[in-house]
């Protein structure tokens, strides 16, 4: 009998299953959304906008800490990355970069976008010029480091006839990629919103920003490569006609001024706090009305997008991880920040008969500089969230011997002192320490004076700037130089000095090309910018020419930013230590190289334009090399 | 006890997998050689210069580099075959000689077994009658320096340095000096080089070169090394 059920169970389901099959396997997938779905509703294209912004290529990232610290404006206080300051070249494939899958996608989007027909017409061009944009930007990106490059515009489609050929494009020239840029940025700019509000998406002012910052790089590039003939290919992939300059500088002063001129919303330099350091420094991490940023990067506690910046960087001592102190702004770097009425002079550590000077406070020796120093860099004595830094080297005795320790905050008895006493600082330095400021300076610039910034379980959600307002400023005044006027060149750096506290006004006959690479070394540092500078200008490979540099060197010419600089530089702070005397607890510094450093760095003319990997040119020979490699 | 068993099972699985033959000799071609004009070898630094050797008829071609040393000397070990030499665009302080024109200043060569080869170019400037001597705690040198490329393809001297280093590498990279002086460039026939020896010098000896940078031109010429004891 149960047999009986059985079978007749069976067949009751066989039977059941006779219903179409075709119609029980055509089922909405749970896990991908189809393309109309998509396009037919305005957050989910925003939505792959958002991975496209998020996959935005920087330089230099506040992510990724020595990106923005590199070319010897800093020594790098982490052991594992010794190695960087004891060689002395590059590889010709550093910098370089080659993310087609970027552009596909991106064009594959605008494509699908004009195709859609539900999305609001609204909708539909602001996405689209943001994409345009985005586009721009990374072959903006490309080159800068790599030359001229393909220029891909639309999606393209393998036929499996097995002859890929007619996929393979030829190099465009640099000038045609600059060119296309500037095109770019003119073709969206009134369609993105005029905003200041508006700044991790695309706007007015950063389309301006970029169209000025790609026509400045396209005009000096025009007009300093005669200075190294051999960067550049005879097809016109790397290199720019001399006879362009004019009209790039023209161009890059024309957008910097729509923006000064208010066009495009209501930016200004940030003026927030009476004390110009933390008003500099506040720039970076204020995020409420700020007006200063044009276009940024943006990070949101609690969201996943976090960084550790103020974690790998925080001073040491007192930190809310035992971590922190890994970027130690080099002394090239601090000496060149001018002195409040515009002088350029080295930091007072000896006086003219060669005796070293004694200091009451270790902050002294600072007094009367730029206020960016201090906005820029930690020095000793100052604070980073309520709590003074410790950084001091080590004590100096009367007869010249210096009593220091290899810990930190490490206690020694010595002659005249009260039993054991501490003879370091908790913040070091202590040479080879990593995590101490070993060159004596610790970084302000992005750090986050917030509570829970140095803590791994919480981080930092200070944004990134990528445009902002000083920078268009020093563009316009740059270009402006370049095109023989040196008035307005002063008029706009005088507006980004005196925000510095700089008292002396510049006059036209004070402008220089020297002047304005000094203004965007000591106002740029750590933002990614110092890197291109030095290529656009051809001066990288007199900079950094692989020789090694003498005390002499490092504390003279300080603001001549076209000399050498390959090896970072220390000062190093001590305590005098002379019981009955008046110098008793003065402090005197002491100009060092930290001994981890014992390369000097060479960019050789190769380096100007990053190599274009083998397997990318074994798949299309009609890419040529980039010249000197 | 059981352990011994895994290790002598272990054993007996490598000899198996272990045993199969290579579906290739290993290559057994040396071309070796150096730079030279007019038989005279031409000096650079250790890892500056390289030419490129290319092979067809393996599917996508990609480049095999050879790199010169300090002495001008080079060598690599290479499959027999057919293999094109070519220099690189800016690469050396020389220009490559042309091999007429169908083929520019690409070499074809057909490798097989030893093949020492001296490598003819054109440089801009030879160093001749190198001099390097101590005298108390530093080093004199001098040189002379010939012009071969004139006319529209003649290079200025940028400057012309006496480089000292404690170690057999020698050269303009600051990994490889420890002591540098310029000549005075007034005088062009008369160039003279003075530098003092370091301090921190432990060694009873040192190495001397003579490097000449030619203007727009990335590489050095080097003279011969010359170690100097105390």
């Amino acid at each position: 009998m149960k047999k009986h059920i059985s079978i007749l169970m069976v067949m009751a389901v066989l039977a059941g299953s006779c219903t179409s099959d075709s119609e029980f396997l055509d089922r909405e997938p749970t896990n991908i959304l189809t393309q109309d779905q998509i396009f037919s509703d305005s957050e989910l294209p925003l939505s792959i906008l958002a991975d496209f912004y998020n996959r935005y290529y920087d330089f230099g990232r506040i992510e990724d800490w020595p990106s923005v610290a590199d070319f010897n404006v800093a020594f790098w206080s982490e052991a594992g990355r010794y190695g960087h300051f004891q060689n002395s070249d590059r590889g010709y494939g550093d910098w370089g970069n080659w993310d087609y899958g970027y552009i596909r996608e991106i064009n594959l989007f605008m494509e699908r976008l004009q195709a859609s027909e539900e999305l609001a017409e609204s909708d539909k061009t602001r996405f689209l010029a943001e994409a345009r944009f985005l586009r721009a930007s990374y072959y903006f990106t490309l080159v800068k480091r790599m030359g001229g490059v393909p220029l891909i515009l639309e999606s393209e489609e393998y036929d499996f006839s097995g002859d890929p050929s007619y996929l393979q494009h030829p190099r465009e020239t640099e000038a045609a990629i600059y060119d296309f840029v500037i095109n770019e940025a003119e073709a969206v700019k009134d369609i993105l919103p005029a905003s200041a509000d508006v700044k991790s998406r695309a706007s007015k002012g950063a389309a301006l920003a970029m169209e000025a910052r790609a026509a400045l790089y396209a005009g000096s590039i025009a007009r300093y490569g005669q200075n190294t003939p051999s960067v550049s290919l005879p097809g016109g992939e790397v290199g720019i006609p001399a006879s362009r300059a004019e009209a790039y500088y023209q161009t890059a002063l024309d957008a910097a001024q729509a923006i000064i001129d208010g066009q495009a919303g209501n930016y200004s330099l940030y003026m927030k706090k009476p004390d110009l350091s933390e008003n500099f420094a506040s720039l970076f991490y204020d995020k409420s009305n700020n007006p200063e940023a044009i276009f940024v990067e943006d990070y949101m506690l609690q969201s996943g997008k976090v960084h550790g910046f103020t974690i790998s960087n925080q001073p040491r001592y007192g930190a809310e991880e035992e971590e922190g102190g890994r970027i130690n702004p080099s002394l090239n770097l601090v000496e060149a920040f001018e002195t409040l009425e515009g002088e350029c002079e080295p930091l007072p550590v000896k006086d003219n008969s060669g005796n070293y000077l004694k200091y009451e406070n270790p902050e002294d020796i600072f007094e009367g500089r730029d206020a960016r120093l201090k906005g820029t860099v930690i020095v000793p004595g100052s604070n980073f969230k309520g709590r003074q830094v410790d950084i001091w080297a080590g004590v100096l005795l009367p007869d010249g011997t210096i009593i220091s320790g290899d810990s930190r905050g490490q206690q020694k008895e010595f002659p005249g002192s009260n039993g054991q006493e501490q003879v370091v600082g908790f913040d070091g330095p202590i040479d080879g320490l990593e995590f101490t400021a070993q060159t004596g300076f610790y970084i302000r610039k992005y750090q986050d004076p917030k509570a829970g910034s140095g803590q791994r379980g919480v981080q930092s959600d200070v944004w990134f700037i990528r445009y902002r307002y000083a920078e268009v400023l020093m563009n316009a005044a740059e270009a402006a130089f370049e095109l023989g006027q040196p008035e307005l060149s002063a008029k706009y750096m005088n507006e980004v000095r005196s925000r510095a506290g700089i008292t002396t006004e510049l006059t036209a006959d004070d402008i220089s090309f020297e002047r304005i690479a000094h203004e965007r070394f000591v106002e740029f540092a750590f933002e990614g910018l110092y890197f291109f500078d030095l290529k656009r200008w051809r001066i990288a490979h007199i900079v950094m020419d692989g020789v090694p540099m003498t005390e002499e060197e490092v504390t003279s010419d300080v603001c001549d930013v076209t000399d050498r600089l390959t090896q970072p530089w220390g000062l190093w702070p001590y305590k005098i230590s002379d019981p009955g005397s008046s110098d008793d607890g003065q402090w005197t510094y002491r100009v060092m190289k930290p001994s981890r450093v014992t390369g000097a760095d060479r960019f050789r003319l190769g380096n100007y334009y990053s190599e274009i990997g083998q397997d990318i040119i074994n798949n299309n020979p009609l890419i040529v090399r980039n010249p000197n490699q | 006890m059981n352990t011994k068993y895994y290790i002598l099972f272990l054993g007996l699985m490598l000899s198996l997998v272990s045993c199969e033959i290579d579906n290739y000799d290993e290559p057994q071609a040396s071309f070796t050689g150096a730079l030279t004009y007019q038989g005279d070898t031409i000096r650079v630094a250790q890892n500056d210069v390289r030419f490129q050797l290319w092979q067809s008829g393996f599917g996508k071609e990609g480049p095999l580099d050879v790199h010169v040393s300090q002495d001008g000397s080079f060598s690599s070990l290479l499959f027999n075959g057919d293999y094109r030499l070519k220099f690189i665009e800016g690469q050396g302080p020389f220009k490559a000689l042309s091999q007429g024109t169908s083929q520019g200043d690409t070499i074809y060569l057909n490798l097989s077994g030893d093949t020492n080869m001296e490598l003819e170019v054109m440089p801009y400037y030879m160093i001749r009658n190198p001099e390097m001597n101590l005298a108390g705690a530093s080093v004199n040198a001098s040189i002379d320096l010939q012009q071969v490329i004139t006319g529209e393809d003649a290079r200025d001297i940028e400057h012309v340095t006496l480089y000292l280093n404690t170690t057999r590498f020698v050269s303009a990279n600051g990994d490889m000096h420890v002591a540098r002086a310029d000549a005075d460039l007034g005088d062009m026939s008369n160039l003279n080089m003075k530098v003092d020896i370091p301090g921190d010098v432990v060694q009873d000896y040192i190495f001397a070169r003579v490097g000449v940078k030619i203007s727009g031109v990335e590489d050095m010429i080097y003279s011969p090394l010359q170690k100097l004891n105390f």
